[in-house]
């Protein structure tokens, strides 16, 4: 690793808004060694040894709290996961108190998923353990965020200069806003685009920001393109009429990935709807890191653990 | 019993007068004012370099009785209220049950008589229970004392039930307060839609929202030649329409809150729910608006919205907190540092808005310093500084999002029927 002044010891993870581009490049190179780890035979190393780590999940997810446990495991820390439905929360207890019992129990860091926007925030500011934002409603998912900056500059050898096109429900999508943030940090130029119904209606005044409402206009000459999730209720919530007729003029499609470049990356932070908002083809196709971008994740969120719970050095 | 305060400037803004003098209360009456009022028997406060005003008037706080003493409740509400140097405040009937009957209007009084330190006005529902279908007993709730009427917290879904209680309330000469937020636009929404929101994340409530249901309810209000109450506005757009629609004689009054004037949606974030209200903080063109609007008469009463909630309600995600915050202990501070003394608002305005004008909206007899009226008097150093801390509240609400702020001006006696009800802070 580079050496580095720069330290994320003790840090929240809350979004990539705290992150100044050398936080997100330590958080990027240290991601490098840790996905060697992940490639050996034995994957267990004793970096995190004798720390303890809870996720904290209020929403349903199956990659993203998977990913962080195996990344804690591989370093060897202990792992508890609780969810929202096996839990006292089922009782109605308290985030507060919740977390409360969490940290009397002495664990070291805190990885949570709310379905309110700033609940990982507010976590950090009520008990001592480093909190890990996993996803808080429409405000950030910063690993996610981290490891579409890895898988984007492993296959690009840079970010800065790099046009990226982010297609879809930017509206309801905390990935969008993390992406936002650390892709303008790092010098790329970002384009949104999608059904005007599901782009907030004032991102454009962030400055470095393009907001399209056709899709093509956005993929034009695009080196990356992140598909978002299109979700069954913003259809019901009178959003988009169909999703047959979402497909066919907000869809990545094959006719439309040929207007960008033809070395573009094609990224979805899954699940997907395949036939909806991204074709089978463009999914499985030559182009597609989506499989690769999970792989990433355990070691974006090994780097994040390593970085906020040792200082990046063994102990 | 006399009291006399001596030497203190006194503002009565209903005759336009602004002077030093006396002013000797008798038998809980303003009984005279004037130069070098002989001491004799009266209790004397040197008053000197003081400002004696009105008693101030709040038209909109919610004091949560019945069903949500938790939150506050008339004795704890109206100690807030002389704290904060109220002497009049309407309730609004948004509890649990709703305010909706002749019954709890009574009850309600009663209570108001047994424990609270203030003048305290009941607000009754416009719709049963409000649920905007069916009118409350209007009429009765009118016979039972209630000074107007409301379904704070909700607008009324559909335009036929307003345009009703209009036209039935008519012959009882009660204005009918409208929260102006068109439900559908704002269902999800936490906070005002915008920039901010759109990088936070948060659901947005747009400004339309309020423009389009102030637009429906003063045009409602012009057809029906009803008089309507426009609550707490927050939207430089909506002031304008009602600005046109009083130039056309429509009976519409409108009130604004501190908060509204001098906050914006750059002071939300993400874990501190106390900026969660409705309509929401908005921007400083709003901000601007408001107070163009409040010097032009076009904004008739600053109010407070006084809106505590139990510490354990409102300290959790921003997403799951009740909007609103407590606001009388803090209102006069907020209008006189940022308004006042930033040299944005003159006093003469500032007062007649906490106090004669907000008294005209319900035709209450208070807001003077008349000979002969009720001597609800509030003393104001206009030079104290002070920094607000909830340990010093006497409303049950802790969460504000003026907490820690350094105010200069401050509320140091408060007279309600002659009797001294607050002096420096406590509470008698």
């Amino acid at each position: 690793m580079e050496k580095s002044t720069v330290s994320l010891r003790g840090r929240n993870v809350l979004g990539l808004e705290d992150f100044s581009p050398e936080e997100i490049h330590l958080v990027l190179e240290t991601a490098k060694e840790m996905k060697n780890i992940i490639h050996r035979d034995i994957k267990k190393v004793p970096t995190l040894r004798g720390k303890s780590i809870v996720t904290l999940f209020y929403e349903p997810s199956t990659r993203t709290r998977t990913s962080f446990e195996l990344a804690g495991k591989y370093l060897g820390a202990d792992v508890v996961n609780i969810t929202s439905g096996t839990s006292s929360i089922v009782k109605g207890e308290s985030l507060r108190d919740t977390l409360y019992t969490v940290e009397a129990m002495g664990v070291d860091a805190i990885v949570m998923r709310h379905k309110a926007e700033g609940a990982a925030e507010y976590a950090s500011r009520i008990v001592s353990p480093v909190i890990l934002n996993a996803g808080d409603g429409a405000h950030a998912h910063p690993s996610q965020g981290l490891l579409n900056l890895f898988t984007i500059q492993e296959h690009k050898g840079k970010l800065a200069g790099l046009k990226v096109a982010i297609l879809g429900d930017v509206l309801h999508s905390r990935v969008a806003r993390s992406d936002i943030y650390g892709m303008r940090k790092m010098g790329m130029e970002v384009h949104i685009a999608g059904p005007k119904t599901l782009l907030p209606r004032y991102l454009y005044e962030e400055s470095g920001i393009f907001v399209h409402e056709r899709i093509e206009d956005a993929i034009k000459d695009a080196d990356v393109i992140e598909v978002l999730r299109i979700q069954l209720e913003r259809m019901k919530g009178g959003l988009f009429p169909t999703t047959r007729e979402y497909a066919r003029i907000f869809g990545l499609n094959e006719a439309r990935l040929a207007l960008a470049k033809d070395d573009v990356l094609i990224l979805h932070p899954g699940p997907m709807n395949k036939g909806w908002e991204i074709s089978p083809f463009v999914a499985y196709g030559k182009n597609s890191a989506i499989q690769e971008e999970v792989q990433n994740g355990v070691a974006i969120r090994m780097a994040l653990f390593t970085l906020v719970l040792t200082g990046g050095k063994q102990e | 019993m006399k009291v006399l305060l001596k030497g203190g400037r006194v503002m009565n803004p209903a005759v336009d007068f602004d002077e030093t003098a006396d002013v000797l209360i008798e038998n809980g009456k303003v009984a005279k004012i004037a130069k070098d009022i002989p001491t004799d028997d009266a209790d004397v406060y040197d008053v000197t370099g003081k400002l004696v005003t009105p008693g101030l008037i709040d038209l909109h706080v919610h004091f949560r009785e019945p069903g949500q003493e938790a939150k506050e409740d008339f004795e704890s509400g109206s100690k807030a209220a002389v704290a904060g140097g109220f002497t009049t405040v309407a309730t609004m009937p948004n509890t649990n049950p709703v305010v909706d009957s002749a019954a709890l209007v009574r009850s309600l009084k009663k209570r108001a008589e047994d424990v609270a330190r203030c003048h305290v006005e009941i607000i009754g529902a416009v719709t049963k229970g409000q649920q905007g279908k069916e009118l409350a007993e209007l009429g009765d709730m009118v016979q039972a004392g209630a000074v107007a009427f409301s379904d704070d917290g909700h607008f009324d879904p559909t335009a036929k039930v307003l345009l009703n209680a209009y036209d039935y309330l008519h012959a009882f000469d009660k204005v009918i307060i409208n929260h102006e937020e068109e439900t559908s636009l704002v269902e999800e929404g936490v906070m005002n839609e915008g920039h901010r929101s759109a990088m936070l994340g948060m659901k947005g409530r747009p400004t339309v929202a309020e423009d389009i249901a102030v637009a429906r309810d003063v045009l409602l209000a012009e057809y029906a030649g009803a008089r309507v109450h426009v609550a707490h506005m927050s939207s430089a757009r909506a002031v304008d329409i009602v600005r046109q629609a009083k130039k056309r004689g429509v009976r519409v009054t409108a009130e604004v809150t501190p908060q509204h004037l001098t906050m914006t949606d750059d002071c939300v974030n993400l874990y501190d729910s106390s900026t969660k209200i409705n309509p929401p903080l908005r921007t400083q063109a709003d901000c601007d608006a408001l107070l163009a609007g409040l010097k032009d008469g076009t904004i008739d009463a600053i109010v407070t919205d006084h809106s505590p909630h139990a510490q354990e309600e409102k300290d959790r995600e921003y997403m799951f907190a009740p909007s609103g915050f407590p606001g009388l202990e803090t209102s006069l501070g907020v209008m006189l540092t940022d308004l006042y003394h930033a040299g944005k608002l003159d006093l003469k305005t500032l007062i007649s808005k906490m106090t004669w004008e907000p008294a005209k909206v319900f035709k209450l007899d208070a807001g003077t310093l008349n000979v002969g009226s009720a001597a609800d008097i509030t003393v104001i150093d206009l030079d104290n500084e002070w920094v607000v801390d909830a340990k010093n509240f006497y409303t049950k609400g802790s969460h504000s999002p003026f907490i820690g702020r350094k105010f200069k001006g401050k509320a140091v006696m408060t007279f309600v029927d002659g009797k001294m009800m607050m002096r420096d802070g406590k509470v008698e």
